[in-house]
């Protein structure tokens, strides 16, 4: 079995990244011939297992307590850590979110599993292991870029389950599997779960911000890399992209220097973004840039070095200063739009 | 009231600073080419610490950390900062830790230190990114975690209270001590290091214990005590596109904007 530990909006919906893990797991699941379960625990949920049943989950495990929402790290370590040992389910999937990068490590140690941060693939295969030579079946290939970006890693856990990987927002495509897909819902009672223990760390205020920034659903995206230069050099992209009705967005080098917000920054530790063009200004190209923008409609890169891996992805390259260039673009678009 | 503090650091290639030489021909880390710092996020952790111990001077704060006898220059670098003493864990048989491995290694350790009330790290360390680590410490030593911690506003007595920064905003918590506690990017910079003490540093060596020292189950610790395994790697590979070479000149340049406005994508 499949299970998925769903987070929660501010508003209580289940939040994308969990959906988007559904449609995964759910095709997992098929694949291995087992279900797809997702936990939910929170405050006043109502009937929040419709929201879930379009995505093909078989079964929803429901929580509902006031100590369980908003999130806090030990009474969710507590209802999910002993879910999985009741259901043992295969696989745990997780958004790499501040919840589950907090919540799944702690889990992980708990039951002693492997568990890889910030996957952006997710496969199924079979596994060797020479040196006991055994063969292991059916294997989850947890993929991400690693060390540099200059390799991609498929990690395994052979011997533990279950298997757990958490995976960015934006990663996986969410997917609506059948509108009538039929599902069942067991309701937990939390209070069988939670111990005084778990109140140990208490919220005392919340400042929820709105997202001011939302690159993830911009159509244009004009991006800059360390290569731009500077944060005044920056504004030529908003420039562009205010032209353009886009959004500007950023390596983690450039957001790194202070070019621009943490917001914007695209690739395996930041957003996965698919616009339908993607203007790439002063960017190499790193493997983990590269894994949040290749699915975009159209790339152009604008790079002085010829040999930037990023051009061998581009639909058009202009060998040029982004100083020169961005002007360029802009003032051409001025003449030529209708 | 006075603290033991125990600062979770790692000595990390410099990723943002990566050269042509930083692979070698198979593929693999060529770790030797990359210049060793300290892990970024730490340094945040021992300005937390710092904070701490400017407050109630007779705190004491121990740096610790799993790695190679080199690591000495961000033992060296922490003492000249401020830290009190400084311990480097270093065996073979540590040799291919996962997260899982390495925290089963650092609670050990901690155990070994003795008492403390709090244990401060990084969120997370940029040569992996996994946030891992510090969950999974505080789970082994059975410690509330406290992750994303940005700034601390309060400590009296065995009451902490920080501030969180979320994804989606800034939350604030309160606990009684112990607690494990990771900083995150947008706290507070490390003040610089003491002239005097580093002076006084420059040839400290630090305190090296192995394996047997931290007293393990010794099946938990290395490759053997590490689920994940790496199936394969692979060299990057680029898919090439037959993609076209714009001129970058007017011309040029103008004939892409017609193309993209006559294929609607935009304008």
């Amino acid at each position: 079995m499949i299970l998925i530990y769903c987070e929660l909006t501010e508003n209580g919906q289940i939040a994308d990244v969990s959906l988007e893990l559904c449609t995964k797991g759910r095709s997992l699941a098929t694949q291995l011939g087992t279900g797809l379960e997702a936990l939910v625990c929170g405050n006043q949920l109502k009937d929040i297992e419709k929201q879930l049943y379009p995505f093909g989950v078989d079964q929803v495990l429901k929580a509902d307590d006031a100590r369980l929402f908003p999130y806090r790290t030990l009474p969710h370590f507590a209802l999910l850590s002993q879910v999985v040992k009741e259901r043992k389910p295969d696989v745990v999937l997780m958004g790499a979110t501040c919840v589950g990068r907090d919540l799944a490590p702690r889990i992980a140690s708990h039951l002693r599993c492997g568990l890889t941060a910030d996957c952006t693939s997710l496969e199924i295969g079979s596994y060797e292991d020479k040196s006991k030579n055994k063969q292991y079946d059916n294997i989850l290939y947890q993929i991400r870029p690693a060390f540099g970006g200059n390799i991609i890693a498929t990690i395994v856990n052979p011997e533990t389950r279950p298997q757990m990987a958490t995976v960015r927002e934006g990663v996986m495509k969410k997917e609506i599997l059948d509108q009538n897909y039929k599902g069942s819902c067991i309701q937990l009672d939390a209070s069988k779960y939670l111990k005084k223990e778990d109140e140990a760390v208490r919220i005392i205020a919340r400042e929820i911000e709105q997202r001011k920034i939302n690159i993830k659903n911009a159509s244009i995206i004009v991006s800059g890399g360390y290569g731009v230069g500077s944060r005044e050099n920056f504004e030529m992209l908003h420039q562009l992209a205010q032209v353009l009705g886009g959004e500007v967005g950023a390596t983690r080098a450039a957001v790194d220097a202070g070019f621009a917000e943490g917001d914007r920054q695209i690739g395996q530790t930041g957003v996965t973004v698919r616009p339908k063009l993607y203007i790439a200004c002063g960017i190499s190209g790193a493997v983990q840039h590269r894994a949040g923008m290749d699915q975009s409609g159209k790339i152009i890169s604008i790079n002085t070095d010829p040999e930037a891996p990023i051009n061998a992805i581009a639909d058009y390259t202009i060998i040029g200063d982004v100083c020169k260039v961005v002007p360029q673009l802009i003032a051409c678009y001025n003449k030529n739009k209708k | 009231m006075n603290y033991q503090i125990v600062v979770l650091i790692k000595q990390v290639p410099d990723t943002q600073n990566v050269g042509p030489d930083a692979m070698n021909a198979d593929g693999t880390v060529n770790r030797a080419a990359l210049p060793a710092i300290f892990n970024p996020e730490d340094l945040k952790a021992l300005e937390m610490a710092l904070q701490i111990k400017e407050q109630y001077p007779g705190s004491v704060i121990t740096v610790l950390t799993m790695g190679p006898e080199r690591a000495s220059a961000i033992i060296r670098d922490a003492l000249s900062r401020g830290a009190d003493r400084g311990i480097i864990i270093s065996d073979a048989r540590f040799a291919g830790s996962d997260t899982l491995a390495t925290s089963y290694a650092l609670a050990c350790a901690i155990r070994k230190i003795g008492e403390f009330d709090m244990v401060l790290g990084g969120r997370q360390a940029i040569d992996g990114d996994t946030a891992q680590v510090g969950p999974q410490v505080a789970e082994k030593l059975d410690l509330p975690q406290i992750t994303y911690a940005e700034r601390l506003l309060e400590l009296n007595g065995k009451h902490i209270v920080l501030t969180r920064r979320l994804d989606n905003g800034v939350e604030t918590v309160e606990a009684e001590l112990p607690v494990l506690v990771t900083v995150t990017a947008s706290a507070p910079d490390c003040r610089y290091p003491h002239a005097h003490l580093l002076l006084k540093n420059a040839k400290a060596q630090a305190e090296i214990w192995n394996a047997d020292a931290i007293r393990p189950e010794i099946e938990r610790l290395g490759l053997k005590g590490s689920p994940t395994k790496v199936k394969k790697i692979d060299n990057v590979v680029l898919a090439h596109k037959e993609g076209v070479q714009v001129e970058c000149s007017e011309a040029g340049i103008n004939g892409l904007v017609m193309t993209l406005v006559q294929d609607h994508i935009i304008g």
